[in-house]
């Protein structure tokens, strides 16, 4: 029995890391396997490109994966995980861009065009000139009250 | 026309200039999922990989002093067969110093591949992990890259290596490495 035991603890002690997770397999701490899925979500998988890694059932999304949970484990915080990753793949791979110079047209543009049209569209408004404001004669008074009447 | 006639030519010509942008997106040849390297111009990653058929050990320490190139194929990619008469020719011709990455195969395939394909490899390192891939930034197989004598990455080239590619990227390549 002792040594059923000690050769299935070294069994399981030679087999290789790379068996390690699959994405049904989570890390047992659950608070680390939440953080290893929020990473996950927000890295794009450079086979399906639509995809996050968490989604994607691509070979290279699997080892990623595996790698996020070992950076974890190893005691990386978050932005090292991140960074571990962008570092190999650049920028391209986190769904949401970073904020930076080459960015800033993605960005900003959208704010520009809307300031663009708002400036565009009080200078119409101001020059357009104010409808006339004159009293109304007799006959259109007289129109004005019958149709008031008509209403009640 | 004066410049408040003018002013209202300006969206047309915004939309003048958004249409002619975007149009490059419908060119042919133009593969939006082609990424650029984050690895230029970095080191090339730290590796020890075992040799294919019981060879010696590849490490990224064999490449000193010169300017190679690193091909991750595998048996089982099938645009891999494609590129080796390429590299066949590269080889046999002494254009490159080419060394390959076995890519998550089984060495028996791999060794089919190579009798049936032909070895234009220096020497073959067995990635069975995909970890060496991973930390040159590859996403797929075939890709090549070229490395400089100071063991930095210089270019990456993603699929097939193609005639043009050979004549329009890696021999100028070659030429500027060359000269530096």
């Amino acid at each position: 029995m002792i040594r059923a035991l000690i050769a299935a603890a070294i069994l399981l002690g030679a087999m290789p890391a790379a068996l390690a997770v699959e994405p049904s397999e989570m890390l047992p701490n659950p608070a680390l396997e939440a953080r290893a899925e929020a990473i996950g979500k927000q890295l794009r998988c450079l086979v399906c490109q639509n995809e996050s890694i968490e989604d994607s059932g691509a070979d290279l999304a699997h080892d990623l994966r595996v790698i996020i949970r070992e950076r974890l484990k190893a005691g990386d915080n978050d932005g090292q995980v991140v960074k571990y990753v962008t570092d190999r793949y650049g920028a391209f791979v986190l769904l949401k861009p970073p904020v930076e110079p080459a960015t800033y047209l993605l960005w900003f543009s959208p704010f520009a065009i809307l300031i663009l049209g708002a400036a565009g569209a009080w200078f119409y408004l101001r020059r357009r000139p104010a409808p006339p404001d004159e009293p109304l004669d007799l006959d259109q008074r007289r129109q004005l009250e019958r149709l008031l009447l008509d209403d009640q | 026309m004066s410049w408040r006639r003018a002013i209202y030519l300006l969206p047309l010509a915004a939309f003048a200039a958004l249409a002619i942008y975007l149009s490059h997106g419908l060119a042919p040849g133009y593969n939006p999922e082609l990424l650029p390297s984050a690895m230029i111009d970095k080191p090339a990653p730290a590796f020890d990989l075992a040799g294919l058929k019981g060879e010696a050990r590849l490490t990224n320490r064999a490449f000193t002093d010169e300017i190679v190139f690193v091909n991750f194929f595998a048996s089982w990619c099938v645009p891999c067969r494609q590129e080796s008469p390429v590299l066949m020719d590269l080889s046999r011709r002494n254009v490159i110093v080419l060394y390959g990455i076995d890519y998550k195969d089984k060495p028996a395939d791999a060794e089919k591949f190579l009798q049936q394909y032909g070895d234009p490899y220096r020497r073959i390192g067995v990635d069975d992990s995909g970890r060496t891939a991973i930390n040159f930034g590859v996403y797929g197989v075939p890709e090549t890259y070229a490395i400089d004598r100071t063991g930095h990455i210089r270019w990456r080239h993603v699929g097939p290596l193609t005639d043009d590619v050979v004549k329009n990227e890696i021999l100028p390549l070659l030429q500027r490495l060359g000269a530096s």
